[in-house]
């Protein structure tokens, strides 16, 4: 039997508005901006609802409607449900309506898309169980399988994973440390030999997500029938991790390009051979068994060429505005002033430093294309200032600063 | 080639422009005439330089720093200086007489100062001629109209001219908003910067005073450009204020002279930051390279600035920029801050983001010389050698 296990990455943060330093200690709002303004989230999470969340999840009902094997497994970050909630409740029944069918699974990761484990494990299991009792109350279960942000992950995250009881949990399934091995089978860690490592198979992952529209490919245009040809044809193997962003169906691919008829027909493609199958993460960890283990010392992440942090941590700005982030936890925990440490966690979201990178040349056109802000040095600014308030409703508070 | 000024004899950008691109060209081939309205030796090799002397004339030598003080001495000995408009009238006829006896396929003027020598030797010859956009007026009148008798030469130019080179898409749709010139007659070619020219710094910097403010905890922001409206300075010093009160440790460095001098220093006292705000007037040599490399940052907040290579000088001193989006540069430049020169309370923000954070300043100036390190003239020298071919074709 072979699986596809179809795991989307649903996430929108909070994006701190054009924010000055004659903003701070007078204007403690950090994420209101004006409607029409380039970092308006209220307008963001409409533009995205009705390009992707709302196409996307119509097709997803649909799929799971007709083929009774059908399975996927989300992420929905605690950032991105909040703001469902707020602007667009629509979109998130639609996903609850997809959770009702008991063949989509949530996976388990921090509230605030956060890069916390590596700072701050207190403040990581804060937001690992904040994430666990929204997705309880809204979507009536409890992840079984944790992915961390950005897939970062090593052998430390591993032992914690298993430590919390989880079954799963993933990763990128990168040639460094897989070295001869295919990353269409199941692993475990070498650190946690009671949960499985599911890989994501980065190269039929990033056809869709990246290539699928470019019609420089020499593989374009990619139809769902030579999709599962390649899986047919792949040798051995008992499961492809198909991972990507949610919104590569029809905002990072346009709708345009075909990518809904795509994954409409996907599962009816893929369903015509016996004994091919879908399964969900937990699912596949039930089910399959691990052929070997993997050892990850260095964290390896899902994102450009180098796989690591570099995107998020890579210059000084991003080392300075996250070490000031978390430099204030103890004092802001403390302070007890609910809103601040809201705002606080808010500052978290990795893609605030991800806005900061630098790596123009090279990765740049990625970064460009997901930055609401002109330059790395204006978002830095901004976040900055952001800080400094964060900073001033402390020392308000009668909290050294 | 028709210029109005060659380095070292040069007031600002115009004449280190002509320099690079003649160079370029040169060295791409082609066989360059400069004429110039002044004698000088330059030292330059790779073109022929003539002055043009109206009749009667002996000599005319530049005696100040404007590009508008020469000083005519006739052949029985008596001296004049003339006022601009006639000194461009006379340049004009006096390369009419020199074109005559010269053989040529392209005339390339540079400027107002040498469109009617332009127009006038198209006449005579039916060569194509080319304008060569450096500023327009109201780029010099910092975003108004500015002399009427200047815009008459600069839109009968236009008019004339079988293609015009801007060098920056401000200064296209400038030339396009002002002249109403379609935007396909226009080309941009970018001005650029040879980093291999660059003047090291050498010895101790000599502004001791403000190094030792420095060490103290004080954060020095530069500005180097004549103190004209067209360069923003008003606006800069409103800025300034607001950073003052924020950040008390901050000193401004005001580099160069002009009509706006007493205007703004003026103004510094009555915000009440005259003790942050230093007028040194205008430098050459290692006083003006050192004014860049003690700077934490470079202010550039023009109200309109065609191109504005200084922002490149301060890269290449090692200073991390600030510029106003009405600038040529920043079209090049990514790695740098910018904001629209009238947003004082956003131009403020972004010195007190920058003064505050040594590692923005580090991530900045990392990104920008490398930039800076790949600039070159041979992109615009091509570019150019193109439009040449193009008209010379056209012509024949």
């Amino acid at each position: 039997m072979k699986a596809i296990v179809l795991y989307l990455h649903v996430h929108q943060p909070y994006r701190v508005k054009h924010y000055t330093i004659f903003d701070a200690g007078y204007d403690h709002q950090y994420f209101d901006a004006e409607y029409h303004d380039r970092t308006s989230n209220q307008r963001i999470i409409h533009k995205v609802a009705e390009k992707s969340y709302i196409p996307t999840n119509k097709h997803l009902l649909d799929l799971l409607e007709r083929h009774p094997e059908f399975r996927l497994s989300l992420s929905i970050t605690g950032t991105l449900l909040e703001q469902l909630r707020e602007w667009a409740p629509e979109v998130l029944a639609s996903f609850q309506a997809l959770t009702a069918t008991g063949r989509v699974e949530i996976v388990a990761e921090t509230y605030h898309h956060s890069l916390a484990f590596f700072y701050s494990r207190q403040e990581f299991e804060a937001q690992v169980d904040m994430h666990r009792r929204l997705v309880e109350e809204l979507f009536g279960q409890t992840p079984k399988a944790f992915r961390n942000t950005e897939l970062a992950y090593n052998n430390e995250l591993a032992m914690w994973a298993e430590s919390k009881g989880y079954k799963a949990i993933l990763a990128e399934g990168w040639d460094k440390y897989l070295g001869w091995r295919s990353p269409n089978f199941m692993y475990r860690p070498v650190t946690a030999p009671n949960i499985k490592l599911l890989l994501k198979n980065y190269k039929l992952s990033d056809d869709i997500a990246f290539r699928f529209g470019d019609q420089n490919w020499s593989e374009w245009p990619l139809t769902a029938d030579k999709f599962t040809h390649w899986l047919n044809n792949s040798g051995e193997a008992t499961n492809f991790g198909l991972f990507m962003d949610y919104e590569t169906f029809g905002e990072h691919q346009w709708g345009e390009t075909g990518i809904f008829s795509f994954l409409n027909h996907l599962p009816d493609q893929w369903l015509k051979t016996a004994g091919n199958t879908f399964m969900t993460v937990s699912e596949a960890a039930d089910r399959i068994q691990a052929v070997d283990s993997l050892d990850i010392h260095d964290t390896v992440t899902w994102a450009d060429t180098e796989r690591d942090l570099s995107a998020w941590l890579g210059n000084g700005m991003q080392q300075e505005a996250i070490k000031a982030i978390y430099s204030v936890e103890q004092k802001v925990l403390s302070s007890g002033d609910l809103a601040l440490i809201a705002d606080w966690r808010r500052l978290q979201t990795s893609d605030h430093f991800y806005y900061m990178c630098t790596k123009w040349f090279k990765d740049g056109d990625i970064h460009a294309y997901f930055s609401p802000y002109e330059t790395p040095y204006v978002a830095y600014i901004a976040f900055m200032n952001a800080w400094h308030d964060i900073q001033y409703r402390l020392s308000e508070r009668g909290i050294e600063v | 080639m028709l210029g109005w000024e060659l380095p070292p004899h040069n007031s600002g950008g115009l004449g280190v422009a002509c320099y690079q691109l003649c160079k370029n060209l040169a060295e791409s081939g082609a066989d360059i005439d400069f004429v110039l309205p002044y004698d000088a030796d330059h030292q330059i090799s790779f073109m022929n330089i003539t002055a043009a002397h109206p009749q009667g004339i002996a000599a005319i030598l530049k005696s100040g720093i404007a590009y508008d003080s020469y000083k005519y001495i006739y052949e029985d000995g008596h001296e004049e200086t003339l006022s601009v408009y006639d000194q461009q009238s006379l340049y004009e006829m006096s390369v009419a007489r020199l074109a005559e006896q010269k053989e040529f396929d392209i005339i390339h003027a540079h400027d107002w100062l040498t469109f009617r020598a332009g127009i006038r030797v198209k006449q005579q010859s039916g060569k194509p001629l080319i304008a060569h956009v450096h500023s327009i007026e109201s780029d010099r009148a910092g975003g108004a109209k500015g002399n009427p008798i200047v815009r008459d030469i600069e839109y009968n130019a236009f008019l004339v001219a079988d293609k015009i080179i801007a060098v920056s898409d401000f200064t296209r749709q400038s030339i396009v908003r002002e002249y109403g010139i379609p935007v396909e007659k226009i080309e941009v070619v970018h001005n650029s910067i040879d980093p291999q020219l660059f003047e090291e710094l050498e010895g101790e910097n000599t502004y001791r005073y403000l190094q030792t403010m420095k060490q103290q905890g004080y954060r020095v922001v530069v500005n180097v450009g004549r103190l004209t409206i067209q360069k923003g300075l008003t606006g800069f010093l409103k800025a300034a204020k607001l950073v003052v009160d924020h950040r008390p440790k901050t000193i401004f460095l005001i580099v160069g002279n002009g009509d706006q001098y007493e205007e703004l220093v003026t103004l510094a006292a009555d915000l009440g930051i005259g003790r942050n705000v230093l007028f040194v007037g205008f430098q050459r040599g290692s006083r003006w390279r050192d004014a860049f490399a003690v700077a934490d940052l470079f202010v550039m907040p023009s109200v309109s600035e065609p191109f504005g290579i200084v922002a490149l000088e301060a890269v290449g001193y090692g200073t991390p920029v600030l510029m106003s989006r009405q600038s040529g540069v920043s079209e090049v430049l990514q790695n740098a801050l910018k904001v629209d020169f009238w947003d004082e309370k956003e131009m403020a923000n972004q010195m007190v983001g920058a003064l505050s954070s040594q590692p923005l300043l580090d991530e900045m100036l990392a990104g920008s010389t490398r930039e800076y390190n790949q600039m070159s003239w041979v992109g615009s020298a091509n570019k150019i050698m193109g439009l040449y071919a193009e008209h010379q074709g056209a012509a024949a």
